[in-house]
């Protein structure tokens, strides 16, 4: 201790040197810091050292570092490696259940409980991903999004059908692509307005809808006409093309005498996009046996046939 | 403190003990540095009784895990292990799951009124014989006195300097100290692991990481509990003493000075009349065996655990003297007052408190015994998807999902059937179900299984928003059944 420290002023309430600052009276007490806080510090300084040696630590000494742009540590840790090396993991835990998964019909996979459970793990994530979206984290759907736990299927509900469908999409920009379209009567001008609301009486009585009974003879004919050719003279709608029943409980695009009105006028185009080259074969598998499960799917006994 | 010299006579042959009670209420500062104590051996009945308790205690913690129960095929064989990798806890004949924590809670609540009830009729029995940092303290003053013997050695010691001797004796403590709390520290995760695969692999280098952690923090905690801080646990860190203030009463048994008999103190020189004094000769040697640094005849102390080692040590005295021994025993508070008073002392174990402690202990016993022989194999949990909340058909009958969890825990796998308990006609699919067999539910031994299950119920059928049922499964092997209330919404009005 110099000299100068010895003279400093010792309050004499605390015992406690002051440090010689004061304001309008009021001293500052010197109060050293406890000691277990200094050994913490010190420990931390040593801490450091001990990191600098064995972590990456310390950023772009040109010529030092070598070809990277910080100092590697002699533990070369990397928490980038780490990842891609968890990644290599996981990918290499979930190969057997995508494996197993390949070419099963959906009866082979219902009846290995950790099969299908892996379908609903990956399936549900899969789904999450890239379904939900559109469809609804519960694949409920929207108007215009079809609701996928239901047994209305527009291109078929057999585990291959909905599998190809995943794959090629809807109207989308793939070669195998499913399409179809329903022309825009009123906005092409193919029909006048009521003509359109004659063809929609027609088509809501269908489903056991009322309205006037000339109403619906009138738009019956239109019905022969203009739209049998895709949804048949019953009404029940052709998978091949797409084409909705007209018969079931279920609109797509809404079941108000408007909305039905609606979709006549302007004639809906539903867009699905393909994930064929987006997702692989494995991840596809799994996104259709899920959506197959979710409890409207067809035929479960049919196989994929695959691409 | 000044070295005990032949002048210094209690009475004929015993020299006053310069030992000071160093924790006393009357010197103890709030922010004293802490003061050694050197507690010198005692010989008695209660030091064999503590020597007997700790040599169960220590017996059961640290063998306890080596022993084995037969449980069948696939099941951990240790008779007591808490195994938090598969969720399981085993007590002999007794398997626990996740779920049925409150047997635990329950074990809790008995352990805490076990201790009123004990705390009622004797005080801080708990603290002074069977706490842990009173036993493994008491081992490690054992340990002490080995090396370094016992209180004047010990004190004698610690002011000389250092040399060769004093080194090896402070160096071979402190190894034997830390050889025990790593023994401490290394039993405890025995009760985690198999116990023998687990020893293996500590020393192989292949056990879990925690196992390592929990091992080193253990060791560290006995040793500088037991070894270093000793009387400050009890003291400062434990809440228990505080509570004693509410748990004991005045007819309660405590380790007591017995004012009436020992006042007024003072030396006795031989030959020396007995009356008109107090049989108390003031040798201290009831401080100086005290581990918690305290004078008992100071009276109730938050310090005392009660462990009577000075009964043991003032007895030895009273014989030596020629006077009857108990001048400090368990003592109600009232009965010293009646002694004090000239009256004949009355013991009352069946007061209020311990009646309530007593029927409420038989009480929880009684309702954890009955659920644990009640206790069923078999049990359903359902959990109805409400994303989307129900599922409209094409013909317009409604579907709802559920999951439904079977829970086995026998030591067989089952193999269930699946019945809907309602009134509504259900159509009924459940995935993994054999199709020739569409109730049919397969669990595993000792798990839990989950199935997939849709109910339709069809449009004719509906006729309101919500039909009430039960899942139910029946074991046909053994007839046990289980079932759990659901509901199916239908989305009607």
């Amino acid at each position: 201790m110099s000299e100068h420290e010895e003279k400093r002023e010792t309050d004499a309430h605390s015992g406690t040197e002051t440090t010689g600052h004061e304001w309008d009276g009021i001293k500052e007490l010197d109060t050293p810091l406890p000691r277990w806080w200094l050994y913490v510090f010190y420990a931390c300084i040593a801490w450091a050292v001990v990191y600098w040696v064995f972590m990456p630590a310390w950023p772009a000494l040109p010529g030092l570092a070598g070809e990277t742009d910080h100092t590697r540590g002699l533990r070369d840790h990397s928490e980038r490696a780490n990842v891609a090396l968890a990644l290599d993991a996981l990918a290499a835990e979930r190969a057997d259940g995508f494996a197993a998964l390949e070419g099963a019909s959906i009866t082979e996979i219902e009846n290995d409980p950790e099969l299908l459970g892996f379908v609903f793990a990956a399936g549900e994530a899969v789904f999450g991903d890239n379904c939900a979206t559109c469809h609804g984290t519960g694949a409920q759907g929207f108007v215009g999004y079809p609701n996928l736990n239901d047994d209305i299927w527009l291109w078929g509900g057999s585990y291959d059908e909905i599998r190809t469908t995943l794959t090629v999409g809807i109207r989308a920009e793939h070669p195998d692509t499913r399409f179809s379209q329903m022309p825009a009567f009123g906005r092409d001008e193919l029909l006048t307005r009521s003509e359109i609301a004659d063809a929609a009486d027609y088509v809501l009585s269908l489903s056991g809808g009322e309205a006037d009974s000339d109403a619906i003879a009138r738009g019956g004919v239109i019905y022969d006409a203009q739209c049998a050719s895709c949804h048949m003279a019953d009404g029940s709608g052709d998978r091949a093309q797409g084409a909705p029943s007209l018969v079931d409980q279920d609109w797509l695009y809404g079941g108000s005498r408007e909305q039905v009105m609606a979709s006549i006028h302007r004639g809906p185009y539903g867009v699905m996009p393909a994930w064929d080259g987006r997702l692989d074969e494995a991840t596809i598998d799994a996104m259709a046996a899920y959506v197959f499960l979710l409890g409207g799917g067809e035929d479960a006994s049919e196989r994929p046939t695959g691409q | 403190m000044t070295q005990p010299t032949d002048q210094q006579q209690a009475a004929a042959g015993i020299p006053r003990s310069q030992a000071e009670a160093v924790n006393a209420a009357e010197t103890r500062e709030l922010y004293k540095k802490r003061e050694p104590i050197y507690p010198k051996l005692a010989h008695g009945k209660f030091r064999l009784a503590k020597w007997a308790v700790m040599a169960i205690t220590l017996g059961v913690y640290y063998l306890v895990p080596f022993l084995r129960w037969d449980r069948g095929e696939g099941a951990p064989d240790q008779a007591v292990l808490i195994d938090f990798a598969g969720s399981r806890f085993y007590f002999f004949f007794i398997e626990i799951w996740p779920q049925e924590i409150y047997y635990v809670t329950g074990l809790l609540i008995i352990a805490a009124l076990g201790l009123f009830l004990a705390s009622a009729l004797f005080g801080r029995v708990w603290c002074g014989y069977a706490c842990p940092q009173t036993v493994w303290t008491d081992l490690f003053i054992m340990v002490e006195r080995l090396f370094e013997g016992d209180r004047n050695a010990r004190i004698k010691l610690d002011r000389a300097g250092w040399t060769v001797d004093k080194a090896w004796r402070k160096v071979g403590k402190h190894a034997v100290w830390l050889l025990i709390a790593f023994a401490t520290g290394g039993a405890w995760i025995l009760y985690f692991h198999d116990a023998w695969d687990t020893l293996a692999n500590f020393f192989a280098g292949t056990a879990a990481p925690s196992s390592y952690v929990f091992a080193g923090v253990l060791t560290f905690t006995t040793y500088a509990l037991a070894g270093t801080m000793r009387e400050q646990v009890c003291t400062y860190m434990c809440p228990w003493p505080r509570i004693q203030a509410a748990m004991t009463d005045r007819e309660a048994l405590n380790v007591t000075y017995r004012v009436d008999r020992g006042e007024p103190r003072g030396a006795h020189k031989k030959n020396d009349s007995w009356d008109n004094r107090g049989d108390c000769i003031d040798c201290k040697q009831c401080v100086a065996v005290c581990p918690m640094g305290i004078d008992i005849r100071d009276g109730a102390q938050l310090e005392c655990i009660q462990c009577a080692l000075c009964i043991d040590a003032c007895d030895d005295i009273m014989a030596k003297v020629d006077r009857p021994t108990g001048l400090i025993t368990y003592e109600t508070d009232d009965n010293i007052d009646r002694f004090v008073a000239g009256e004949k002392p009355r013991y009352r174990f069946m007061r209020p408190r311990t009646l309530v402690y007593a029927v409420t202990l038989a009480i929880v016993s009684s309702v954890m015994l009955a659920g644990l022989v009640m206790r069923t194999e078999l049990d359903l949990n359902s959990q109805r998807d409400r994303n989307p909340n129900y599922v409209r058909l094409s013909d317009g009958s409604v579907r709802n999902g559920y999951s439904l969890t079977v829970i086995n825990k026998a030591t067989t796998p089952r193999v269930l059937q699946l019945a809907i308990d309602g009134d509504a006609a259900f159509q009924t699919r459940v995935l993994g179900a054999p199709a020739d067999a569409p109730g049919q539910l397969s669990v595993g031994a000792d798990t839990t299984q989950d199935f997939v299950i849709y109910l339709t119920l069809p449009r004719a059928e509906i006729d309101g928003p919500r039909e009430e049922f039960r899942f139910r499964v029946t074991d046909p092997a053994t007839g046990e059944s289980a079932s759990t209330r659901s509901v199916l919404i239908t989305g009607a009005d």
